[in-house]
């Protein structure tokens, strides 16, 4: 029963990749990458250009002759953004379906509960999303962007632009804390003050008490690591209130599923934030990835921040199998380790050996008219947070994720 | 100064919100005794059927006015015709079933509108008041409300109508036997009900971003509000969205927004420690 369940959801993904390419010349033998995304549910405005990311990142990988000559198949499970499905499919992929790495994950709590599973089968695993850092383990490769990496650009960028004194408003769980306090370092770095911090609930959706208390502050700037639909409300409503042109405003979530194209020009406009990758940017690279995922996916306009750092996951991942030429976990480690690096729409991306994490490029940006327009770009910024606690070199069996004391 | 008038407006906006967010479930649930579970739902179609209409080109006032409240009051209709109906008098039964409906129009809402968060900006600018900007949307929200409260209070009060549904949702039976029947005036009472949570959801959705399970939000606000007005309709609900709306933005300013939520709820436990039937059975006795 099961084997037929496998073979069903397996054939399914090869037909999607088979049917848009011309096959490769194969052996026998497929190499088994599994995925485990929300594709329904509430997340799934992340987790559906990630899915679509897979879909694209394979099919270019079997394009090119697929690796060690063998075609990369895909099965994929959607976990409906619910956390139980996630330690069960983990668990289905890793024992049953027996596939040879696994790629996935959009919570932080997915992570931890896919990655325990991947570590005790001995299966490589891969994460691919923007999050608090700190997850030291040697199987496991991230490519989304730290706190650090991106706060770091970001508040001197919005300081320069604003002034010293900094209002931090902030989502109430571990990846708010944690960014909040990053914030707060940086402030201080640059010769700032944070002048007061707020932690709202995910599911508040009434600043008005807030802006009026952001207001007898009198900040400079306001940083705003808000996550979630509800907190969109606090940039709809700063700006009803006209505060817009008031106080200038930051944010290291707003974007990353595509916010900025549902606040309109008059709420956006000037919000500044800094990622890895934003649709403005002019690449070659850039410029090929989106006309290829519009040729694929009939004309979407979907792909993000996370759609991408999980395309170049894939491609890094590839390019680590295809160093190592085996398909072995260790051996791919250890290639990934020597430093593999890879150019994709968001620009190069480089394993950092100590941490697992990437080495990439990260994007001042700044909203207009529903865009996010590219200011300047600072290249290859390391995952400075992770790096101060983890050192997989030094101690390869470390399976902790630190709370980094700053 | 200026501070403190911005406090007031925030407190007054609060006790607004909550009464525009309770209202329909006062009908509902304090007046028919039918557990709304999908009451935050109701809340969150009105909210697509704005957008959707100001999408189409409709004036927001007229969408937020006129347009949402009818149309979710019709869906409210076939709802009560379909479901609702059977089942009046069981409680446990109602909760079941509206909780089973509140998935179904999630699931309707992400098929048609996507899971993406929408929504539109507020039609109305904000303001300075000395040195502060105050958004003018809450001045908006809290004439609604005020004039919510004052219609409904006309309405159950001085029409003929609101004298039927109010007597026939103490004595269903004896209403009947005076030549009134029981099912048309429970679909009407129903279908105002949806139509108050319709308008609650337009009249919030410029200030808030849309996504279809915004609904969960609201949910527990409004049974919190309800159950602790007690049985008046009306002065249980002003009287127990004061309270509440008081105390989580007095909390919210002078500490911070999570202790303003965690206010709000344990003012409701020492409420309905202090007043198990809710605060009309003890205070405003006999009032509606």
């Amino acid at each position: 029963m099961s084997l037929n369940r496998r073979e069903l959801l397996g054939g399914a993904a090869a037909l999607t990749t088979a049917g848009l390419l011309p096959r490769v010349a194969l052996a026998a033998d497929t190499i088994r990458l599994g995925s485990i995304l929300d594709q329904s549910g509430p997340f799934d405005a992340y987790g559906k250009p990630m899915a679509m990311a897979t879909q694209l990142a394979v099919a270019e990988i079997n394009e090119a002759g697929g690796l060690l000559g063998r075609e990369v198949e895909v099965v994929a499970y959607d976990t409906q953004s619910d956390m139980a499905l996630y330690s069960q499919y983990a668990q289905q992929l890793t024992r049953q379906d027996r596939v040879d790495v696994v790629h996935g994950g959009i919570l932080s709590a997915s992570r931890e509960a896919i990655r325990q599973t991947m570590r005790k089968t001995g299966t490589l695993y891969f994460y691919n999303v923007l999050y608090e850092g700190g997850v030291c383990d040697r199987n496991i490769f991230i490519n989304g962007v730290t706190p650090a990496q991106q706060v770091e650009a970001l508040v001197p960028y919005a300081m320069n632009n604003s002034g010293k004194k900094v209002y931090i408003l902030a989502a109430d769980y571990n990846y708010g804390q944690i960014t909040a306090r990053w914030i707060e370092k940086f402030v201080r770095d640059n010769g700032g003050e944070v002048v007061g911090t707020d932690f709202f609930p995910l599911d508040v959706s009434d600043f008005g008490s807030t802006i009026a208390k952001v207001q007898t502050a009198a900040p400079d700037l306001v940083i705003a690591p808000l996550v979630g639909g509800p907190h969109l409300s606090f940039f709809r409503q700063w700006a009803a209130a006209g505060m817009k042109d008031k106080i200038a405003l930051a944010s290291t979530t707003l974007g990353v599923g595509n916010e900025h194209k549902v606040l309109t020009p008059e709420e956006g406009n000037g919000i500044m934030c800094a990622y890895n990758y934003s649709q403005e940017l002019d690449t070659p690279e850039n410029r090929e990835f989106m006309a290829r995922w519009a040729a694929m996916f009939d004309g979407d306009q979907s792909m993000h921040e996370i759609a991408v750092s999980h395309y170049h996951g894939l491609h890094t991942w590839a390019e680590g199998v295809r160093k190592a030429d085996s398909i072995e976990r260790e051996a791919v480690i250890e290639a990934l380790e020597t430093g593999v690096s890879i150019t994709g729409p968001g620009g190069k991306v480089t394993v950092d050996p100590q941490t697992h994490h990437a080495i990439l490029d990260v994007h001042l940006m700044e909203m207009r008219d529903q865009k996010m327009a590219v200011i300047e770009t600072l290249p290859q910024r390391a995952p400075i947070d992770t790096q101060a606690v983890c050192d997989l070199g030094a101690n390869p069996d470390d399976n902790t994720q630190y709370e980094i004391e700053i | 100064m200026d501070l403190s008038f911005v406090i007031l407006v925030e407190i007054l906006y609060a006790v607004a919100s909550l009464v525009l967010i309770s209202a329909g479930l006062a009908v509902v649930f304090g007046m028919m005794k039918v557990i709304n579970l999908a009451h935050g739902e109701f809340m969150m179609m009105g909210g697509y059927v704005t957008i959707t209409a100001v999408g189409l080109g409709v004036n927001v006032f007229v969408a937020m006015l006129v347009i949402a409240p009818l149309i979710v009051g019709l869906i409210g209709l076939v709802v009560e015709r379909l479901v609702i109906r059977h089942l009046y008098g069981r409680l446990v039964d109602t909760m079941l079933a509206t909780w089973g409906l509140s998935l179904v129009f999630i699931g309707l809402a992400t098929m048609i509108f996507g899971n993406t968060t929408t929504g539109i900006s507020t039609p109305i600018p904000g303001f300075a008041v000395g040195a502060y900007q105050i958004n003018g949307y809450n001045f908006f929200i809290i004439v609604v409300s005020v004039l919510l409260v004052a219609g409904m209070y006309a309405v159950l009060r001085g029409t003929r109508g609101g004298l039927i549904a109010r007597g026939t949702m103490q004595r269903a039976d004896m209403a009947a036997a005076l030549g009134y029947s029981p099912d048309r005036i429970y679909m009407a009472t129903f279908f105002c009900g949806s139509a108050l949570s319709g308008l609650a959801g337009a009249v919030l959705a410029p200030l808030v971003g849309l996504v279809p399970t915004s609904g969960g939000a609201y949910i527990a606000k409004a049974f919190i509000t309800v159950i602790a007005g007690g049985p008046a309709l009306i002065a249980g609900l002003v009287s127990s969205a004061a309270s509440f709306g008081v105390v989580s933005q007095i909390f919210t300013f002078a500490m911070s927004p999570v202790i303003g939520e965690v206010a709000l709820l344990v003012a409701a436990v020492i409420l309905l420690r202090a007043m198990p039937q809710g605060i009309t059975a003890r205070l405003f006795r006999g009032k509606l």
